[in-house]
């Protein structure tokens, strides 16, 4: 696990007391909301509907059971008990109160965890497969480079102001599970033909009112050169992107305006200059950071417990069948702890939760969690002798729902339950599907399938890349839900289409109830999943049970 | 060139220290009571009330216009955005709903 550092740990200190002070002058009269509007979003918090709310940064989603435990602490003391996981790996505190947002921040310090960043156009939170450490499939962790690039983007001076916000992703695996192509940049971590360790780099992905799925512009970039080509990168979009324009202005218009080809030029230029100002210090770092990171001690057992605890009990069976991924290490597994119990919202888990888990994670999970971008939260080392006691204790604190990937599990930004820049709600459609499709109890033949739902344009809830994608907008008053299918968010990744006119909130579920029909209808077999028939079929048959009404009008 | 008539309009904002969504009262208060706002049925009065909103920055935050209607018991939202602000959200009983059942 890797620890501040006495630089960060000063550095993160420094800022509260300098925010503490802000907000002391804020509330006493001497600074206007314009004027400190600024400096609250540089510390995380934004004004939302009903309240403020505090965005905290859980970088490339790694947590300890200490930094756990204080989450829950914060929510028990400042908050109303319970914390929001969000698609950035980061979580949100949904009632903070402007006096005690200093308290928070200094709590949050206390386990070197901060809200910088996580606001304004600056590089923001890095993400990292949530599987980082753990995953069969892995090349490498990709965690330490992203704690390499956590430190170069913190506070860097000439990235503080950039034309808009800057998202990176970094991925280990050939499998993505950081949907690299829909990020600023995204970093596969990738082998050459002789083996040697590099990046495939992309960049000019991003969800929100254009869509794109990001470009390579690297096939093959050096372990060793990665901070210089970031920085390039950085530089040049630094430099073209529009400032003009906010809907123009992020790293995905700049690449398609320029065209691949002249940014790429403009990038290799600039990091040819860049190169030799690293000097190597990035690399002695890095080999730092990566000693942190190093492997626990797996230890080697036998677990005929768990095969007898499968056979004897179907519950344990079922959640061990959809909720565990395949570990690096023999006897290990890794385990995805659904925050999406059928009806709850999305993403949530209660202090009390917080704690069973950071115990968890102490007493059976080499003392890590990870927060997943689907909004769940992972035990990512545990030995499969464990988990029948993991899954009693996930079970009593109404944890075991067994559902990772399936139809109920779904991704749902706070929408205009919270959200000020809402058009619509999520919550209460994700609770209304994942309701009824457990009443159906169909949820596990459909088998995996992925709803994601945006309560606004800017995508937040990713709805361009779900199986089926949700956008809640609002049609003259009234709550409308838009459609998209096909989309993807590994590394096939793919814009879904959009279906046809969307539906008012009462219809969308029966709507999203025919649209699964149609596929088990039509699938070949139970082995081809709702996307795999998408492809095969093309969107007709989908959408012609979407819009039954338009099929029977066609025909007369 | 037409200009869409002037419908009626309440100035709303939140509050500085919790969030809480307020309105401006007739007499310059803040109520967290939608119902005890001030209805603004004229355009020059409403220009001259947010301005007047806007000077509030000690006690709010972003204050704006938005659309009421004339009800028994005061003003009340039309359009669902500041319908949810007079409650809370959907998926918890946590803001105005709650403190209405505490009897706030
Ligand atoms: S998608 Fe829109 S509504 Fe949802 S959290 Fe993002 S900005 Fe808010």
């Amino acid at each position: 696990m890797y620890h501040y550092t006495e630089f960060d740990e000063a550095f993160v200190r420094e800022r509260v007391a300098q925010f503490r002070a802000q907000v002391e002058r804020r509330i006493d009269g001497s600074l206007t909301e314009d004027e400190f509007r600024p400096l609250r979003l540089m510390n995380g918090l934004y004004l939302q509907l009903h309240a403020y709310m505090l965005r905290v940064a859980i970088p490339y989603g790694t947590l300890n059971s200490r930094q756990m435990r204080q989450l829950a602490l914060i929510a028990d003391r400042w908050d109303k008990g319970y914390g929001h996981f969000t698609t950035r790996q980061n979580i949100q505190y949904n009632w903070p109160k402007l006096q005690d947002v200093p308290d928070m921040l200094d709590a949050l310090a206390d386990v070197g965890m901060h809200a910088i960043q996580t606001s304004g156009n600056t590089i923001r939170n890095v993400t990292a497969d949530h599987f980082a450490g753990a995953a069969g499939d892995e090349i490498a962790d990709p965690r330490p480079v992203a704690e390499l690039i956590r430190q170069w983007s913190t506070d860097h001076p000439e990235f503080q102001f950039l034309p808009r916000k800057f998202k990176i992703a970094v991925t280990g695996s050939p499998n993505d599970r950081a949907v690299t192509k829909a990020h600023d940049i995204g970093l596969r971590m990738v082998r050459n033909e002789v083996g040697v360790g590099g990046f495939e780099v992309i960049v000019g992905g991003g969800l929100g009112r254009t869509p794109m799925i990001g470009e390579v512009i690297r096939d093959f970039l050096p372990q060793e050169d990665l901070l210089p080509y970031l920085e390039a990168i950085v530089s040049v979009y630094n430099l073209l992107g529009r400032r003009d324009n906010k809907y123009k202005a992020r790293i995905k218009i700049t690449v398609s305006e320029t065209g691949i080809e002249e940014f790429r030029a403009r990038v290799e230029d600039q990091f040819e200059q860049l190169r030799g100002e690293f000097g190597g210090a990035d690399q002695e770092l890095l080999a730092r950071i990566e000693q942190s990171f190093a492997a626990p001690e797996f230890r080697t057992a036998t677990f005929e417990n768990f095969n007898a605890a499968r056979l004897a009990n179907p519950a344990f069976r079922a959640f061990t069948d959809t909720n565990l991924a395949s570990h690096r290490a023999e006897g290990y597994c890794i385990v995805t702890v659904s925050l999406k119990a059928h009806g709850a919202t999305p993403g949530d888990a209660t202090s009390d939760q917080m704690r069973v888990l950071a115990d968890l994670a102490e007493t059976y999970g080499h003392d890590e969690l990870r927060i997943s971008h689907e909004q769940n939260v992972i035990l990512p080392h545990v030995h499969k002798s464990d988990l029948p006691k993991v899954y009693a204790t996930l079970r009593e604190a109404g944890l075991a729902t067994a559902n990772v990937g399936l139809i109920s599990d779904i991704i749902a930004c706070p929408g205009m339950d919270y959200c000020a820049l809402a058009t619509a709600r999520s919550i209460p459609i994700a609770q209304e599907i994942a309701t009824r499709f457990d009443e159906l109890k169909l949820e596990h033949e459909i088998g995996p399938l992925k709803i994601k739902i945006s309560g606004c344009i800017n995508a937040c809830g990713h709805h361009h890349v779900g199986h089926i994608g949700i956008l809640g907008l609002d049609r003259a008053g009234v709550e409308n839900y838009q459609i998209t299918l096909g989309g993807d968010h590994t590394e096939t990744a793919v814009i879904g289409e959009r279906a046809g006119p969307g539906f008012p909130a009462d219809e969308i579920v029966p709507a999203i109830e025919r649209l699964v029909g149609a596929y088990l209808e039509n699938r070949e077999d139970a082995g081809e999943t709702f996307l795999a028939a998408y492809r095969r079929l093309g969107p007709d048959p989908f959408k012609a049970a979407l819009y039954p009404e338009k099929e029977t009008a066609d025909a007369a | 060139m037409s200009r869409r008539p002037f419908t009626p309009k309440v100035v709303a904002a939140n509050a500085l220290l919790d969030g809480d969504a307020v309105w401006l009262t007739a007499d310059d208060r803040w109520t967290r009571d939608m119902a005890e706002a001030e209805l603004i049925e004229d355009e020059a009065v409403a220009e001259d009330r947010l301005i007047h909103a806007l000077s509030q920055g000690h006690e709010v935050v972003g204050a704006y216009l938005v659309d009421a209607k004339a009800t028994a018991e005061g003003p009340a939202p039309t359009h669902f955005r500041e319908a949810f602000r007079t409650r809370g959200p959907s998926n918890y009983r946590h803001g105005k709903q709650a403190d209405a059942s505490r009897g706030l």
